[in-house]
């Protein structure tokens, strides 16, 4: 009787401390230049090497450039970090997708579509969005630059079990209501701390509906709610995605692998901490408001009203008012991509939806695919055709403005609509404002020049 | 990696009664170039300490002359957001060794304890209380008993019990990390791997 979680987790406990956390074994690392190189320089100056080179693989992702990435990065500093990640990952044998092949992107875009993510692993990176790999039934999570460390040199690390947390959407989503607004949806209800301490399950039909790329950005932003993590339980969408990905495995042992990972999924009678119950016919187009993830709300719905003095803050930064609509609200920038709706899905819906019109002038627009590959696609499929007809242009991948760790920032006091997971100040640049919105709500408003409905401006 | 031994702290306190306060604010991501572990503390708050033209924010809690101290009492909900270490650094590095709060985001909090920060978890009303004792006197102190594991309010004499887990404790106490722990376990997760 025990939940999709507790069965990936207790298989990886190596040792159990008493009134202490559990030492854990890490299936599959992940690492970037951020967050690794003080990991890979305590490791030399501890003197220790890395314990299972195979089991990490290495992108530069957050702070490079989306344009002329066959040219040095200008960027002295973000450079030097693209460089340290190389020699490190040189020194330690470490696969290292760099700038410009073909596996190069976010980090978790490339492990997916590499098939390195897999039902049942436990994967860790240093960086909170690991979550999103859970879409694929593994048990994955962000990890501070000690914990890299800890990987790197032991392939564990020591963390408490958290509690479970199971959240059950019923029924359909209606048209034009995507995954992001599934999960901002969720996220108004729960609060951005609700999931503190838990590993969340999505389940239901709304979820199990989902593309493997809408369950990634589902996933993805459980972070969002505070969770540890979050997983949907591995089935036919799953399989089918992971069929024939270059790391998956083939053959006898596919066979074998299926097996396993069909018997994952939670037993019926498995009892969760935590459960909460939603109906997919009440979710609208959602966006964000104010300064956390957990202030959103339906796009035709006017800005609330709270007393609270971190609330009146967040709406002053925000340059918005309590009781208008947000509606019509004139937008300077759109981001599209990041981890949470860089994918190849995301780049069709929103081409499908520009067919036959035209970008708004006042609007800077950045489309960035998440991958080497999703770009690739996204020329092969015509995508990239059809947006430049309608004046968009498609960047080269990274994380881009979700962080602004490179040269693509929001000004101060600018407004973007993001595809992001992270609307926090200055989260695209010092003094940025940002919106969070599913794609189809973000070109709207780059269609618009304002905070569009999408089904307005479908009709 | 080492860091300084944790026992009993008696100090003053600086306080920020904000709450969701997220990793972005505590370190903004432009801060994050780094290749060592050097000169974070300068950055702490970086956009809420200087505005736009670089100029120090008087009111601001860490640039007002009135607080000082090793302990930094945060509102609900603190350090939300992104997992990066950095954060932490970057309050150690300043120099606080203790984060107060009524409620911790889980990647910091482990954070904390990783590199020797002691993030201590008070009630509501506690937390009110210490806010409350800070305005009427900023120089007012608190004593962090990890032994003990108790948070006083010296003035009062109010105290409340929080909680850490045994491991983590002696960690502190000795100054230990878990890749200390974990090496010394390394033929056991050799053979765990197989
Ligand atoms: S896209 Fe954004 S959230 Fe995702 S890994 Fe990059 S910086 Fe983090």
């Amino acid at each position: 009787m025990n939940t999709i979680f507790d069965k990936i987790w207790d298989a990886h406990i190596v040792r159990k401390i008493q009134v202490g956390p559990d030492v854990l074994f890490i299936d599959q690392h992940l690492i970037h230049e951020v967050t690794s190189p003080v990991a890979f320089l305590n490791m030399k100056q501890r003197g220790n090497k890395v314990l299972f080179p195979d089991r990490t693989i290495a992108t530069p992702d957050h702070n490079v450039p989306t344009i002329h990435q066959d040219q040095p990065i200008q960027d002295v500093e973000s450079r030097m970090q693209v460089e340290k990640l190389r020699e490190n990952c040189k020194i330690h044998n470490i696969e290292l997708h760099d700038l410009g092949s073909a596996h190069h992107g976010i980090v978790h875009v490339i492990g997916p579509e590499l098939g390195i993510t897999q039902p049942g692993k436990t994967i860790v990176c240093g960086d909170s969005h690991t979550s999103t790999h859970g879409a694929f039934g593994a048990v994955a999570f962000g990890i501070g630059t000690s914990e890299v460390e800890m990987v790197l040199s032991t392939q564990c690390i020591m963390q408490t079990k958290p509690k479970t947390m199971r959240i059950t959407v019923n029924g359909s989503l209606k048209p034009y209501v995507t995954a992001k607004d599934l999960i901002l949806y969720i996220i108004s209800k729960v609060s951005t701390s609700g999931g503190t301490g838990y590993f969340v399950e999505f389940s239901g039909q709304a979820v199990k509906e989902l593309s493997m790329e809408g369950r990634m950005t589902v996933c993805n932003m459980s972070i969002e709610m505070g969770a540890r993590g979050g997983l949907i339980a591995p089935d036919e969408t799953t399989f089918s995605y992971l069929k024939d990905k270059e790391r998956t495995p083939k053959g006898e042992n596919w066979h074998q692998a299926l097996m396993e990972w069909k018997n994952l999924p939670s037993d019926e009678n498995a009892v969760f901490d935590k459960e909460y119950v939603f109906d997919a016919t009440d979710i609208e187009p959602m966006i964000t408001f104010g300064t956390n993830p957990g202030m959103g709300i339906k796009i035709n719905e006017v800005i609330p009203t709270e007393d609270n003095p971190s609330f009146i803050k967040s709406l002053k930064y925000m340059g918005v008012v309590s009781g208008a609509p947000i509606e019509g609200i004139p937008v300077d920038f759109v981001f599209i991509g990041s981890c949470t709706n860089g994918r190849i899905e995301d780049l069709r819906a929103v081409a499908e939806f520009v067919k036959g019109k035209k970008k708004n002038d006042k609007v800077t627009t950045w489309i960035v695919p998440g991958s080497k590959e999703v770009e690739k696609m996204a020329h092969e499929e015509g995508l990239v055709a059809i947006l430049e007809q309608a004046g968009f242009e498609l960047r080269q991948p990274g994380c881009s403005a979700c962080l602004a760790m490179n040269d693509d920032k929001i000004p101060n006091g600018k407004l973007s609509v993001s595809t992001s997971n992270r609307n926090f100040e200055g989260r695209q640049g010092p003094g940025a404002k940002t919106m969070l919105a599913s794609p189809i709500t973000a070109i709207s408003a780059a269609i618009n020049g304002y905070i569009t409905d999408p089904r307005t401006l479908e009709k | 990696m080492a860091y300084d031994k944790f026992n009993i702290i008696i100090d003053s306190a600086v306080p920020m009664p904000v709450e969701n306060v997220d990793t972005d604010q505590i370190i903004p991501a432009r801060f994050l170039k780094a290749t060592e572990r050097k000169g974070f503390g300068d950055n702490l708050f970086r956009d809420w300490r200087y505005d736009s033209e670089n100029k120090l924010i008087e009111n601001f809690p860490l640039n007002d002359p009135k607080y000082n101290g090793k302990i930094l009492v945060g509102g609900k909900n603190f350090g939300s957001g992104s997992s990066r270490e950095h954060a932490v650094w970057a309050v150690y590095d300043y120099g606080f060794r203790v984060v107060v709060s009524s409620f911790f985001a889980d990647i910091f909090k482990n954070n904390c304890l990783n590199i020797g920060v002691l993030p201590v978890t008070v009630s509501e009303s506690f937390s009110l209380e210490i806010f409350e004792a800070i305005k009427k006197n900023p120089t007012t102190k608190l004593e962090i008993n990890l032994p003990n594991q108790t948070i006083t309010l010296l003035e009062t004499g109010k105290s409340e019990a929080f909680q850490i887990n045994s491991y983590k404790k002696e960690n502190l106490l000795n100054g230990f990390d878990d890749v200390d722990y974990l090496l010394n376990m390394k033929e056991e997760i050799i053979a765990f791997s197989k």
